[in-house]
């Protein structure tokens, strides 16, 4: 990336070079179309209603006060969180579960299971709308928000699951082995020894699960009915739809959306290029 | 969500456990409890799948030989192919969705791979602010696409909106509504999926950057290689796999999402902007014709599947492991 652009030569290459100009300018660049869309969301929520400044001021709540009290979010920020941390738990045991068993025991049909997993990779949930509300709809769970979190918890499962068992994978088997030489059985020496090393895991996938149930519009726009079980995003498409004149409320219900996940994603952010870095070069 | 990028970690065939020298020692029942132990383990797992994945799959191609119509359930009954055969030859916008996917995935994919590889070797230089300046870049990765349309609506509004200075500066018509025009929708759709998109690649490519050993690096240099050669000879390989995965990846996502679209320009104006998926979305949500709707899946997972084997044939994917070229 850093060579001098063509016939660039002597002084000016080297002042070109040492500016590092070709490095701040594409990086301004991105920072802006990162970062705009961002700050206009955030005037347009924290400003009067009617006021056409570029900045938030003078800076009032009444938008916030309009969207959770009168438009229902209140009601679906708390939906959201329940359906979220519904998904967080739910992923986290059963990929622990099976992530243990994938990387620890050899057994008949192993290969299948992990070729079938990344299989369900292509089969999203768009294209199985149909017969999930149906078979939701027989169990009784049609605006239920345990449907809900069984959609979203089914479609995190298959990549959960391989990420878990790479990270028991990379906690040494000897450690365990340890552990039931000195009379542990094995259940006590897992959760002894590989759980509490396994605590960037379940940060990391958990933060995925909650941000893919946090996010899924389809599911809760299909599978819920009344106003009372709907989620943020679905909130949002109704605001967008129903209030499209008042950018304000739009702008304050998007701020609600985005506050948790960015904050998530503030803790997770580290792991993401590490997490992926670690697997890559075990390979 | 950009959760397909976890599968790049995962993917490496999984050496398996040393064998239990333990387990010699014990009896018979012991031993059958213990072979039994992964099945136990995996139950939940294998469970919610086969009943909330495998099975559907199996009902939508059960209910494309369907009439299956909530709306007029008196001609519900078998329908032999008369579904398929409605979609291929008196479904026009059929057609033109599969036309406008093309589309679509085409050109976002591309331009997320562009930007995101700069990005990606932007941000694996050394420079003070690095942290916060991927941490701020990376941010609309976590972002929902409805979230992502309740932004892009504040931008694109013609009175309101960021647009409305493009106005001001004589660049575009004043009230001039960038989603209703044909001739500027489907660029207003990709810019804004893009700017959620780009942190996908930049993400994964960033990591594998990170994955090339630093002496090739230095040895490439003591050899008085430019910036291009380094990159020509050490750094294209070496993300040859994770490009052609990761593009993989997102073709599919891509193909798939219609939170975007269906949000921000629900398919148009008119039919213009109408994926397959969201054209299916719409046969379940409005028209209630699940039979239909049915066929149009399995064209959906025909379509996929074609595609994403050849695409791996083709990329000779694997092929190439060494640095050299």
């Amino acid at each position: 990336m850093s060579a001098a652009p063509l016939g660039m030569t002597g002084e000016l290459a080297r002042r070109w070079e040492r500016s590092r100009l070709y490095l701040w300018v594409p990086l301004g660049l991105f920072m802006l179309f990162t970062l705009v869309p961002f700050y206009w969301m955030i005037v347009f929520a924290f400003r009067p209603d009617g006021s056409t400044h570029p900045y938030p001021w003078p800076v009032t709540l009444a938008n916030f006060k309009l969207v959770w009290n009168v438009l229902g979010f209140g009601v679906f920020f708390k939906n959201s969180v329940l359906v979220g941390v519904g998904t967080l738990v739910g992923v986290n045991v059963i990929s622990a579960l099976s992530g243990y068993a994938l990387a620890r025991f050899s057994f008949r049909g192993r290969g299948f299971l992990v070729v079938g997993l990344l299989c369900t990779q292509f089969v999203p949930g768009v294209m199985l709308l149909i017969p999930l509300f149906i078979i939701f709809r027989h169990l009784g769970l049609i605006d239920n928000l345990v449907a809900l979190v069984i959609a979203d918890t089914v479609f995190q499962l298959p990549l959960t699951t391989l990420l878990m068992s790479g990270f028991i994978r990379s906690v040494p088997v000897e450690l365990e082995e340890a552990a039931m030489v000195d009379g542990c059985s094995r259940l006590k020496a897992f959760r002894a020894v590989t759980l509490p090393l396994l605590r960037p895991a379940f940060v990391a996938i958990g933060s995925f699960a909650f941000v893919g149930s946090w996010n899924n519009f389809l599911f809760a726009l299909i599978f819920m009915n009344s106003q009372d079980h709907f989620t943020l995003p679905v909130g949002l498409d109704y605001t967008i739809g129903e209030f499209s004149v008042n950018f304000g409320a739009l702008a304050a219900g998007g701020v609600l959306a985005a506050v948790p996940v960015v904050l998530v994603f503030a803790v997770v952010q580290r792991y993401l290029v590490q997490g992926l870095t670690v697997g890559a070069i075990k390979g | 969500m950009s959760l397909g990028s976890r599968a790049l970690a995962v993917i490496e065939p999984v050496p398996l456990a040393p064998h239990d020298r333990g387990a010699e020692r014990h009896g018979r029942a012991r031993r059958r409890r213990k072979a039994l132990a992964p099945y136990a383990m995996l139950t939940p797992l294998v469970l919610l799948i086969l009943g909330f994945v495998a099975y559907p799959v199996l009902n939508v191609v059960y209910y494309s030989f369907q009439n299956y119509n909530v709306v007029e359930p008196f001609l519900n009954g078998f329908a032999g192919w008369s579904n398929y055969s409605t979609m291929f030859r008196h479904d026009p916008l059929f057609w033109t969705s599969l036309e406008f996917t093309a589309k679509w995935v085409f050109a976002e994919v591309f331009l997320q791979l562009v930007f995101g590889l700069v990005l990606a070797l932007i941000l694996n230089s050394a420079f003070r602010g690095r942290g916060i300046a991927r941490a701020l870049v990376f941010a609309p990765w976590a972002v929902s696409g409805v979230l992502t349309t309740t932004i892009w609506l504040l931008i694109y509004d013609p009175q309101a909106g960021l647009i409305g200075y493009l106005s001001d500066l004589g660049l575009t018509p004043h009230g001039f509504t960038i989603l209703a025009d044909t001739h500027t929708v489907f660029w207003a759709a990709i810019l804004a999926e893009l700017w959620r998109g780009l942190p996908f690649f930049a993400i994964i490519l960033l990591a594998d950057l990170q994955s090339i050993p630093s002496e090739l690096i230095e040895a490439a240099n003591c050899d008085g290689a430019n910036a291009w050669t380094r990159f020509r000879y050490i750094v294209a390989p070496h993300l040859r796999d994770a490009v052609i995965l990761s593009t993989l990846l997102r073709c599919v996502w891509e193909f798939n999402n219609v939170d975007l679209l269906y949000t921000l320009t629900n398919g148009g104006p008119g039919t213009e902007t109408t994926t397959l998926p969201l054209y299916i979305a719409r046969q379940a949500i409005t028209e209630h014709n699940f039979g239909y709707g049915s066929a149009l899946t399995m064209a959906g997972f025909v379509i996929l599947l074609v595609f994403s084997i050849a695409y791996l044939k083709f990329s000779k994917f694997g092929a190439s492991r060494g640095y050299a070229p």
